[in-house]
């Protein structure tokens, strides 16, 4: 694979990903995991690491893992460790941290995705179950009193990670975000991440080198915690050009952990190697090893949503789109869904796949909304495509009856297919937008146009092929655009031919 | 009806059924006693508005016919390593100091729930950590039988308060010995189960994959019951097992097959590991458990030689394994949450400093470092990992000694009782723990069963070692050993 050079380096990225599972209790207790809630209210005791308190894995998050184990084509080990990871901090109520180390539940595996339209694949090393820690808050925690004061809330304290590390196979910043919007993707899909970025739940540590094309890795720093695709690509490519900098200027990189300020757009080290802990894992004796029998396996799979590489196979096969419209179309369930029943309604795929692809989206992304958000429901834009498809519309047409669709318009009279259909024939005929099918009348009137430009007639006959083309436009003149343009070439072929 | 604190706990509770006596009249005893008897250093709380409001609450239940069970007015006392809900909790640790737990640990639930009273809780060495009950924060335990030694560890408190006839019964917690060396030095019955066996949930924490709860009393017997209670899966411990629990009162005396009545162990086999019988072990040590397999032998048990060929390096492999698991058990202590913080700090690392170094003893501490260093970068693989390995091959050996035996006997501790403050090298201490620290090491159930006096008249205790899950089998042997000897009755005179 051949990737672009910044100013003469290879760029080396992998990345970490904590995806912060969707269960209703925490990973080793039974206490809420509800994002928000007033501080400390969330902490049992176990939480709290209270004397004689002792962790108790919650099913729940390892079904999640093995999911994600499954839908990323991973071994799913049958039999994994919980490590203990030691480090002194206040937010870390028992002064470790349980995660995996040497054996994790989830190993190997893969993510493909699309840069632009080229398909692209990132390795995965493994994903582990892990626990959160609580959050250190340093103004706005109110103390007993009502005072305000610094404190730590514990509400976050574990909450079940799954952790999920990449090969360096990322050669760009923008390769880095895509990975991270499809591992999104994949994770909301499955339903074991709410995928909610401003919360926390989806944060990804992002690890950059660069090298002369050839030469043997560089020395990596670690970007932490970024929690958007955009601020992904920010940090990367600041952080990328300060490598080279420094490269450039003579000095070596050295291993550090760093974070990235979104309103300087720079970043900036948080620890180097020489402060680097040792956390002194050793398996957790307080947690028997985690054991997966096949037949839980099993289990799981059979209760798994179709995952999106197998639905877009299906609609590449079943649909006939291409693939990139296919894994356009398995951006999220819902998207898919919109899809499917609006394909099936009007059996016009790839004229949907278009649409949603074009309009749709830059309608959605324009008002920052979500397919399920849509004033246009899958029948409705069915409804309209069934008229562009029977050549009631031209496109042009249809983008104006879009328009007007989006903007409601003779929205609220009635469901079902065929309120859709009076719904989009009204605004058809609202805007006079239907196209000229009757093809007597339609060649009447190229027959006018023949007559009054016997010039172009003859030119064309002389061999000018721009000639054609003043025709067409004459027809399409003499019709204000409702002559369907196939037709009218059709038809002027046939004519000028005879 | 001899004095109420001279009976045991079978015994209190037959005269509670009988109507011979009430719980109040017991618990008050037992708290009269207890007064009495303060400067034994066994109690570090005692709750005797607490104790005699559930002793009425007792006698309430028996007097409506709605009593919980055999030890439903007994008064016990707990290991102040289990946390309660009703009485404070320190692990004999400044660390601690005046610490409320709002819950109460699995095996303290499920003695409450059966009906038993609890008087307090007992004193220990600091987080369990130690052989004498001389790292207590609150002070030494001392030996009843003589005052001026110690009364082991680091179940020493609960030693104390059974052995001087505070209370019949008490919970221990074993790690390496913690309740089988206590019980041998102080004369007393005392069962470590298989590991999984009891609940730790609640148990203070000190080496996870070692710790595990068990009784102290004076006889087999008072043990079974305490023990079937104790006993059980907890869905909050995940290393609790999901183990039947079988009658073990029952099994007490339930014949053998082929057994008659005064060969009661016919066909079992016991064996006799060289390395328990060997250098090292004191001369009154080995006469007193050489005679008590005479008994077991003249009873109708095989004595069987055996070889149990790691046991000295045990003392390695425990002293590994069991500070690294603690020094990360014990990083909860941080000053942040509950517990003692240093009172003047500088910054964060100041505060974790200060404090750790206030609320820690010197045991603690060092326990804390070893472990510390184990389990870091570079030395981990030839420390903690060498040390599991050994760990494992040592357990193999159990196995391997299992196929030729049922029970495995010899001493619990290589001498009787030292005197109090005559350690200076805590090597020396770690060395001791020799014949406790294997069957911690591969988890199996381990008792201590009184059997001789030693050295200035203080008691010496055989150990039985049993396969997995067979306590049934090491109480009913106990048992009968205890049915033709009176060690297990002889009382410390000095108490009167």
């Amino acid at each position: 694979m051949s990737s672009p050079l910044i100013r003469g380096y290879e760029v080396v990225i992998g990345l970490e990903t904590h995806v912060q599972l969707s269960t209703a209790s925490k990973i080793f207790s039974g206490a809420s995991t509800q994002f928000g809630a007033a501080p400390n209210t969330q902490s049992c005791p176990v939480d709290l690491a209270l004397p004689g308190t002792l962790p108790v894995m919650n099913e729940g998050a390892v079904e999640r893992a093995i999911e994600f184990g499954l839908a990323v084509g991973a071994h799913v080990a049958p039999r994994s460790i919980f490590a203990r990871k030691n480090y002194f901090y206040p937010d870390l109520p028992k002064g470790y941290q349980i995660s995996q180390y040497e054996i994790p539940v989830v190993q190997g595996g893969s993510v493909s995705f699309f840069v632009d339209d080229k398909p692209f694949t990132v390795r995965l090393v493994r994903a582990h179950l892990e626990e959160d820690a609580g959050k250190s808050l340093h103004d706005d925690f109110v103390g007993f009193n009502g005072e305000k004061s610094s404190g730590i809330d514990l509400n976050r304290a574990g909450t079940p990670l799954l952790e999920i590390v990449t090969e360096p196979d990322i050669r760009s910043s923008r390769e880095a975000a895509e990975y991270a919007r499809a591992l999104h993707t994949l994770v909301v899909w499955l339903g074991i991440c709410d995928g909610n970025m401003q919360e926390g739940s989806f944060r990804c540590d992002v690890n950059v080198s660069v090298r002369r094309p050839g030469a043997p890795l560089g020395t990596r720093r670690e970007i932490k915690n970024l929690n958007s695709f955009k601020h992904i690509v920010q940090a990367a490519d600041y952080e990328i050009n300060w490598q080279i900098d420094e490269l450039e200027d003579g000095r070596a990189i050295e291993q550090a952990t760093i974070l990235f300020n979104p309103d300087t757009g720079e970043t900036r080290a948080m620890r180097t190697k020489e402060d680097a802990h040792d956390y002194r894992y050793f398996p957790d004796p307080d947690l028997p090893p985690l054991v997966i029998a096949p037949e839980w396996i099993e289990r799981v799979k059979g209760r798994m949503p179709e995952l999106p590489r197998v639905m877009a196979e299906r609609f590449v096969s079943g649909y006939g789109l291409p693939e990139y419209d296919a894994t356009m179309m398995t951006q999220s369930k819902a998207f898919a869904a919109f899809f499917e029943t609006a394909a099936q309604a009007c059996q016009q795929p790839k004229l949907v796949s278009n649409w949603l692809m074009g309009e749709v989206s830059r309608r959605l992304n324009a008002a920052e909304q979500t397919i399920e958000q849509s004033p246009i429901s899958a029948t409705l834009l069915a409804a309209m495509i069934s008229r562009i498809a029977d050549g009631t519309i031209s496109n042009n047409g249809a983008k104006q009856v879009f328009e007007a669709l989006w903007s409601g318009e003779g929205a609220g009279e009635g469901e079902g297919a065929g309120a859709d259909q009076a719904r989009v024939n009204a605004v058809i005929d609202a805007k006079g937008l239907k196209q000229m099918s009757d093809t007597g009348e339609l060649e009447k009137i190229l027959d006018d146009i023949l007559a009054a430009n016997a010039k172009s007639v003859e030119e064309f006959r002389a061999g000018k092929e721009k000639a054609f083309n003043a025709l067409v436009g004459q027809a399409m003149k003499a019709t204000k655009g409702k002559a369907n343009p196939a037709t009218v070439n059709e038809l002027l072929k046939k004519k000028l031919a005879g | 009806m001899s004095a109420l604190h001279d009976l045991t706990l079978a015994q209190q509770s037959q005269a509670l059924a009988s109507g011979q006596t009430t719980s109040v009249a017991l618990t008050q005893h037992a708290l009269d006693r207890i007064a009495t008897h303060a400067d034994l250093g066994a109690f570090l709380h005692v709750d005797a508005a607490g104790a005699l409001a559930a002793a009425a609450a007792s006698d309430a239940r028996r007097a409506a016919g709605q009593t919980l069970g055999p030890l439903d007015g007994v008064p016990v006392a707990h290991k102040d390593i289990f946390v309660t809900q009703d009485q404070p909790t320190t692990a004999a640790s400044k660390m601690l100091k005046g610490y409320q737990s709002p819950f109460d640990a699995t095996v303290v639930a499920k003695l409450k729930a059966a009906g038993t009273v609890s008087v307090g809780k007992l004193n220990c060495d600091e987080f369990a950590m130690g052989g004498a009950t001389e790292n207590s924060a609150y002070g030494v335990a001392h030996n009843p039988w003589m005052r001026a030694q110690i009364a082991g560890g680091s179940s020493g408190g609960s030693a104390v308060a059974v052995s001087g006839r505070l209370v019949s019964g008490a919970t221990g917690s074993d790690t390496g010995g913690s309740i089988r060396q206590p019980a041998a030095l102080t004369g007393i019955t005392g069962i470590k189960p298989t590991y999984g066996r009891c609940s730790r949930f609640g148990m203070i924490a000190f080496a996870s994959s070692l710790d595990q709860a068990g009784p102290m009393a004076r006889t087999a017997e008072d043990c079974a019951l305490l023990l079937q209670t104790m006993s059980g899966f907890d869905e909050r411990d995940a290393t609790s097992a999901q183990q039947p629990v079988p009658d073990f009162v029952a099994a007490l005396t339930t014949p053998r097959a082929g057994a008659t009545a005064d060969q009661p162990l016919t066909g079992l086999r016991v064996g006799v590991p060289k390395e328990f019988f060997g250098e090292g072990v004191s001369a009154d040590v080995l006469a007193a458990n050489r005679a008590a397999l005479a008994q077991l032998e003249s009873l109708g048990a095989t004595l069987v030689d055996i070889s149990l060929p790691r046991t000295e390096l045990s003392i390695p492999v425990y002293y590994i394994i069991a500070p690294a698991e603690a020094s990360s058990n014990l990083s909860r202590y941080d000053g942040v949450k509950f517990g003692h913080r240093a009172a003047k700090y500088g910054d964060l690392n100041d505060m974790y400093r200060k404090t750790r170094a206030e609320g820690f003893g010197a045991e603690v501490k060092r326990r804390i470092m070893i472990g510390t260093y184990v389990l870091s970068h570079g030395y981990y693989d030839a420390y903690y990992l060498q040390a599991q390995k050994l760990r494992r091959m040592i357990a193999d050996d159990f196995q391997a000694a299992f196929q030729v035996c049922d029970v495995i006997a010899g001493p619990v501790s290589p001498t009787v009782a030292r005197p109090i403050g005559s350690s200076t090298d805590p090597v020396q201490e770690y060395l001791a723990d020799i014949f406790t620290l294997p069957a911690s090491l591969a988890g199996l159930p381990g008792m201590s069963v009184p059997c001789g006096f030693g050295e200035h008249g203080l008691p010496v205790g055989l150990q039985l070692i049993g396969n997995y899950w067979q306590e049934a089998q090491l109480l009913h042997t106990a048992h009968a050993f205890q049915q033709t000897t009176d060690w297990h009755q002889r009382a410390p005179a000095a108490l009167g």
